[in-house]
């Protein structure tokens, strides 16, 4: 894998004080109240601005629940997130009272958050270049002339200029996540998402998708990481959350996966790394 | 099996290297009936069985060629088909009620051929409007609204739990249930009102009477081929920002085509035959009607049958073959890699 020596973006300089998302004490429950499973138990959470926080934990722990709660492709049951100081999902009258948002304001909030999947979920009625033009075109009503040239900018920031008129199906799992990373950048987020995104790929197409991330901590994007790539969390990451049965079990420097306290963190590195 | 196998009857001898540690062949023997076509010539500069060819190109260097077997079930088979075939040909040949020459003097005729454009914009106007209704009712079935999918599975239930002649002749008889449609606020002050039967012609009755029933099916298809759509596709449109509708126009119904088109093309072939029913309302310039018509005038009911039948044979040939160009047309993209 490629081990270069970049810097870790979390430099004073660029975090500032004001966190990108705050997470304030979430439940969320899937199922109704009798047969409900609690999979989120009470998280808190904060991500200052332009850093990168890691998210590990096995699977059931409830992390990939958290990144789809951040970007409302699951409605929490109980307490709040913020993102970019913005609550979401609701407004909250002068007396307290939540309103649900409606479907177009979710979809506007949506709109800053960037998310990667772990299967890639790609267009595949749709070429590399118009997977990435799509929501520009759409939800930025951008020009089509000015949103190509932006989608063939994106292209070849992930390296892939020359694949923008191939369609998904002839492309690698690491050319097709990479795709994926430009589409969603695209949207010119303010946060992006990461969830599980090289687990789908074969081994020796992971480090070109790191490397991409990579580059794009090192430019100062806030982003918040589900992996199970603990080399790559200990080069990239400045804060790392270990969640298990839904809760946070410890969080701190990345430090902290040379030296966990938590025995069942502990537990969990010894049979991941 | 290596105990009863005798040992390989094609040897390599010469160019064929056995230091491959492969027994070249082994399996087949001389006596499987099957003939090596380089058994005498086994130095094909391939190494057989290893599946490593060295310079055989794209050839199979030993390709099989078996003997045909003669085998009488499927001759005799045949000939039974045949003879039956032929005899029922033979019976239709000799037979004068079919009055064949009547058949070729009425062909042509021009009541056949407004019966025919007035059958084809009965099949195409319907579809039109069934798609459209089909996709309201399929998307009304997948709503998180209760009372949309309520309402759109028992339109579903109703439509095609009856049958599509009596739904025709209740489109007819339309004109007496309600003599005159008016137009004003539900219950309250009419703004104007129109005669029924002024408004809704034998041929909208017949129109909406086949539309309503062909949504119905259609809409199944539609919603198939919406659930044929992965969840991440919209997970990933609703995640860039994607409204709802942007969503179900530019990721899903797309993708879901691949699924709906070939079946709503059988539908279209199938309401080509259905718009003869639609003497049910009655409506009577299409092409069965029409030529039952001259049937009846001429006491010869018989060789106009065989017109109509020639004729929807004709139209269902050109439509087999649109959705064919279809098929293809709307597999792009997701089938096609290279």
């Amino acid at each position: 894998m490629n081990t270069a020596h970049i810097a870790p973006s979390s430099s004073d300089a660029q975090v500032s004080m004001a966190p990108m998302v705050e997470v304030r004490n979430v439940y969320k429950e899937f199922g109704t109240p009798p047969n409900a499973i609690l999979v989120l138990r009470g998280i808190d959470l904060t991500v200052p601005k332009g850093s990168v926080t890691v998210l590990l934990g096995p699977s059931g722990s409830g992390k990939s629940t958290l990144l789809r709660c951040i970007n409302e492709l699951e409605t929490i049951t109980g307490g709040a997130i913020y993102v970019n100081g913005e609550l979401l999902g609701y407004r909250e009258d002068h007396q307290g009272r939540l309103h649900r948002l409606s479907d177009k304001q979710i979809a506007e909030q949506r709109s800053h958050v960037g998310m990667v999947f772990q299967r890639f979920n790609l267009f595949p009625h749709l070429t590399a270049l118009q997977n990435v033009m799509l929501a520009p075109t759409l939800v930025h009503r951008a020009h089509r002339a000015e949103a190509t040239i932006d989608a063939l900018t994106q292209l070849g920031q992930v390296g892939l200029s020359d694949r923008a008129d191939h369609y998904p199906s002839q492309l690698s799992g690491g050319q097709q996540q990479r795709v994926a990373i430009a589409r969603a950048l695209a949207m010119k987020p303010k946060l992006m998402l990461f969830d599980e995104p090289t687990s789908a790929l074969d081994p020796e197409l992971v480090g070109e998708v790191l490397a991409v991330m990579q580059n794009l901590a090192a430019q100062g994007m806030t982003m918040i990481i589900v992996t199970h790539e603990i080399g790559f969390a200990r080069r990239v990451a400045s804060q790392v959350v270990f969640m298990d049965g839904g809760v946070v079990v410890e969080s701190g420097p990345p430090e902290i996966l040379d030296n966990p306290m938590h025995p069942r963190f502990q537990q969990f590195l010894s049979h991941v790394t | 099996m290596a105990a009863k196998v005798p040992p390989p009857a094609v040897t390599p001898e010469g160019g064929g290297a056995p230091d491959n540690g492969f027994e070249r062949g082994s399996g087949f023997t001389a006596d499987s009936g099957a003939v090596f076509d380089n058994g005498a010539e086994p130095d094909t500069g391939a190494v057989l069985g290893s599946g490593v060819v060295l310079d055989s190109g794209n050839s199979v260097p030993n390709r099989i060629q078996a003997v045909t077997e003669l085998r009488l079930g499927r001759i005799i088979a045949a000939a039974i088909a045949l003879l039956v075939t032929a005899l029922i040909i033979y019976q239709i040949a000799i037979n004068q009620t079919f009055r064949w020459d009547l058949v070729w003097l009425y062909l042509r005729d021009i009541v056949v051929f407004r019966g025919i454009l007035w059958t084809l914009l009965l099949t195409f106007g319907s579809m039109a409007l069934a798609i459209v209704m089909a996709v309201v009712l399929a998307l009304m079935r997948r709503s998180d609204n209760p009372v949309l999918r309520t309402i759109g599975g028992a339109y579903v239930f109703l439509f095609r739990g009856t049958p599509i002649y009596v739904q025709l002749v209740l489109w007819g008889l339309l004109s007496v249930l309600w003599p005159r449609i008016s137009v004003g606020l539900p219950f309250g002050p009419e703004w104007f009102s129109f005669s029924t039967q002024d408004l809704i012609t034998a041929f909208w009755a017949a129109l909406l009477g086949l539309a309503c029933n062909e949504a119905a099916y259609l809409s199944e298809i539609v919603r198939a081929g919406l659930d044929s759509v992965d969840a991440g596709q919209s997970e990933a449109a609703y995640a860039l920002g994607l409204t709802k509708w942007q969503t179900l126009s530019r990721v899903v119904l797309p993708q879901a085509m691949r699924v709906i088109v070939p079946p709503t093309g059988n539908e279209t072939i199938s309401m080509l035959k259905t718009t003869s029913l639609v003497v049910a309302i009655p409506f009577t310039l299409d092409l069965f009607y029409a030529t039952s018509a001259i049937g009846n005038r001429l006491y010869q009911p018989i060789p106009l049958l065989l017109i109509a039948a020639f004729w929807y044979l004709v139209l269902s040939s050109v439509l087999m073959l649109g959705q064919h160009m279809l098929e293809r047309k709307f597999g792009r993209g997701i089938a096609v890699s290279g």
